[in-house]
């Protein structure tokens, strides 16, 4: 039981930080900063990742695995590739066209 | 020395855990500066990028896995590489919800295959996380597709949901859910993992489907908060603590952005979650499409409209959903370069909700090569106001309300509005007089000093262009144009 309370505490002091993270967000980035957030919750990719690894051959198991790792990296992807879309608007702009070539920087 | 690999290949894992983490966390606070927010995201890319890197090395998956790995990552990737070039500014939060959705589907998928195709089997926390997992994964995916639906105009608002009767069969649902949540790990694969499994889905439909418009980016918000708790559900699930915390962050932080939402729009999540579509519930007259209510509506032409900016030396555009539908972003942008050729000074008044989500106008109209500096938020242009010469409202009604400031019973009363009402001269460009998302009507629009143009933003926009360059705007250098020749 003691990982359950080791990932209990993990959970606690996450829940925390994320709540600490954020404070005053300008209303400018309140649409990039949840396009931002959701690519992150993306990240239960690693969940499909594992899935899939300890398998051990089962198809069903590989197949689920393979189409949530499918569904995740969908956002995963699209989630900062648009976010970045965004945002290379505004800097852009503040920037006075210095950089105009915008290089889009997700994985 | 296979010692020290054997210590090395245990820390590894942790280090880059760990460091993974601490990027996340940067990340997602550069997210909320302007000026950081671009490399934060790509430090959150990279991040996820380094987690995804050091738990393949962990789990080290054999030839066939690498297989499957390859198909998933390539439809994916694939998928969100397109969707990602294609989409259009507009349609943002659409995207965003559509996006969430995947995320909560994919982790209800884990769960399922967790439930029914494990063959070790699986302890209490597990069977415990695979509940959590399946609720919040197969709410956040309904709710995040009815939410999209509705963006895009394919789902409408059925009248039976703004009845009470909505509150009765979200109720069973939940009541459905409960009795599922409980069965489940008693048997994991067995009938109660496909009753929460219908009725966390249809849920997820019955809650997100009576909200309203305005409301739709805080439930997105929301969903979007659900969809982190997913993953940290899925996090126990396959007992990962870097989704765990992930997950944890950005359920918390979501769970402060939607707060955040909330009080610009001057609603309680409470409100928004149970209230149903706002109008529709409130007192009863002011119905969604009636126009009965405007007794003194002054409309003009687009030509009348043309000669009052011709004139002007001030003008403030307030552009709102209306722009965004009708794509108008880039003629609103060639007539303010126009106006400015002719010596007019432009800005833009960009209230905090304007448009579907906020923020949705800033990226909008930098889309339209809009300077940032001429985008003033509510705080700094309303002082402004009584200065300006004209005011055309693009679309956006709530926002531009007088009522909020006035009125007591205005179910609008207390929220922050763009004072346009103190402008010389006000210019409406709207479709109709049907009312905006909240229901009500507009006191603005009744003004002396309104004027009402009929039509779609971009049609009204492209038709002012016509007229000012039929006076003859913009041909001439700006020292040489007589002010007022009429």
């Amino acid at each position: 039981m003691s990982s359950l309370s080791e990932a209990l505490w993990v959970l606690l002091l996450g829940s925390l930080l994320g709540l600490e993270l954020i404070g005053k967000v300008p209303p400018t980035l309140h649409t990039p900063l949840m396009s931002g957030a959701n690519a992150i919750s993306g990240i239960t990719l690693l969940a499909s990742l594992t899935l899939i690894a300890q398998a051990n051959g089962n198809q069903a198991l590989l197949l689920l695995g393979a189409l949530s790792l499918g569904f995740a990296l969908y956002n995963v992807v699209g989630g900062f590739l648009v976010t970045d879309r965004m945002l290379a608007m505004f800097s852009r702009k503040s920037k006075s066209k210095s950089n105009s070539n915008a290089n889009p920087g997700g994985s | 020395m296979d010692l020290s690999q054997m210590d090395l290949m245990e820390v590894f894992p942790y280090a880059i855990d760990l460091v993974a983490v601490l990027l996340l966390a940067l990340g997602i606070k550069g997210l909320s500066k302007v000026s950081s927010a671009r490399s934060a995201n790509g430090l959150a890319a990279l991040a996820l990028g380094l987690a995804v890197v050091g738990l393949l090395v962990q789990l080290q998956p054999g030839s066939t896995a690498w297989l499957w790995i390859a198909a998933g990552t390539a439809l994916g990737g694939l998928a969100g590489l397109i969707t990602a070039q294609r989409v259009p500014m507009t349609a943002m939060p659409e995207t965003v919800a559509l996006f969430n959705g995947c995320g909560g589907m994919a982790s209800l998928l884990v769960a399922l295959g967790v439930a029914l195709f494990q063959s070790s089997e699986p302890n209490l926390v597990s069977r415990i996380s695979i509940v959590i997992s399946v609720f919040v994964g197969a709410i956040t995916f309904s709710g995040s597709i009815v939410a999209m639906a509705k963006l895009q105009g394919w789902l409408d608002t059925p009248g039976w949901t703004q009845s009470s009767l909505r509150h009765a069969v979200n109720l069973a649902l939940a009541g459905l859910c409960l009795v599922g949540a409980i069965g489940l790990p008693i048997e994991p694969s067995g009938w109660a993992l496909w009753l929460l499994l219908a009725a966390s889905t249809l849920l997820g439909i019955g809650v997100t489907l009576p909200i309203g418009g305005a409301d739709m980016p805080v439930v997105i918000s929301l969903l979007n908060s659900y969809s982190g708790v997913a993953a940290a559900a899925a996090g126990f699930v396959v007992g990962s603590q870097l989704l765990i915390v992930a997950g944890a962050m950005v359920g918390a932080a979501g769970l402060i952005l939607t707060q955040v939402m909330c009080t610009a729009m001057n609603r309680s999540l409470v409100s928004v979650l149970f209230g149903g579509a706002l109008g529709a519930t409130g007192g009863g007259g002011s119905g969604a499409s009636s126009d009965a209510g405007y007794t003194r509506i002054t409309s003009c032409s687009a030509e009348e409209c043309a000669i009052a900016l011709e004139q002007a030396e001030r003008v403030v555009f307030v552009p709102g959903y209306g722009l965004a539908v009708a794509q108008a972003q880039h003629s609103l942008r060639e007539l303010s370069k126009l106006l400015e050729a002719h010596g007019v000074e432009v800005s833009y008044a960009i209230h905090p909700v304007a448009g579907r989500m906020p923020g949705h106008m800033n990226v909008l109209l930098a889309e339209a090569d809009v300077p940032y500096e001429q985008l003033l938020e509510m705080d700094i242009i309303n002082p402004e106001f009584p200065r300006a010469d004209v005011v055309i409202v693009l679309g956006a009604n709530d926002v531009v309300n007088p009522d909020a400031k006035t009125d007591p019973t205005s179910p609008l009363y207390g929220m922050p509005v763009l004072e346009v009402d103190q402008a010389r001269q006000v210019f409406v460009v709207k479709r109709s007089l049907g009312a905006g998302y909240a229901g009500i009507a507009n006191a603005l629009f009744e003004l002396p000093q309104t004027a009402m143009v009929f039509g779609d933003a971009k049609a009204v926009l492209n038709g002012l262009l016509t007229e000012l360059r039929g006076m003859g705007v913009g041909k001439t250098p700006v020292g040489s144009t007589a002010k007022g020749k009429t």
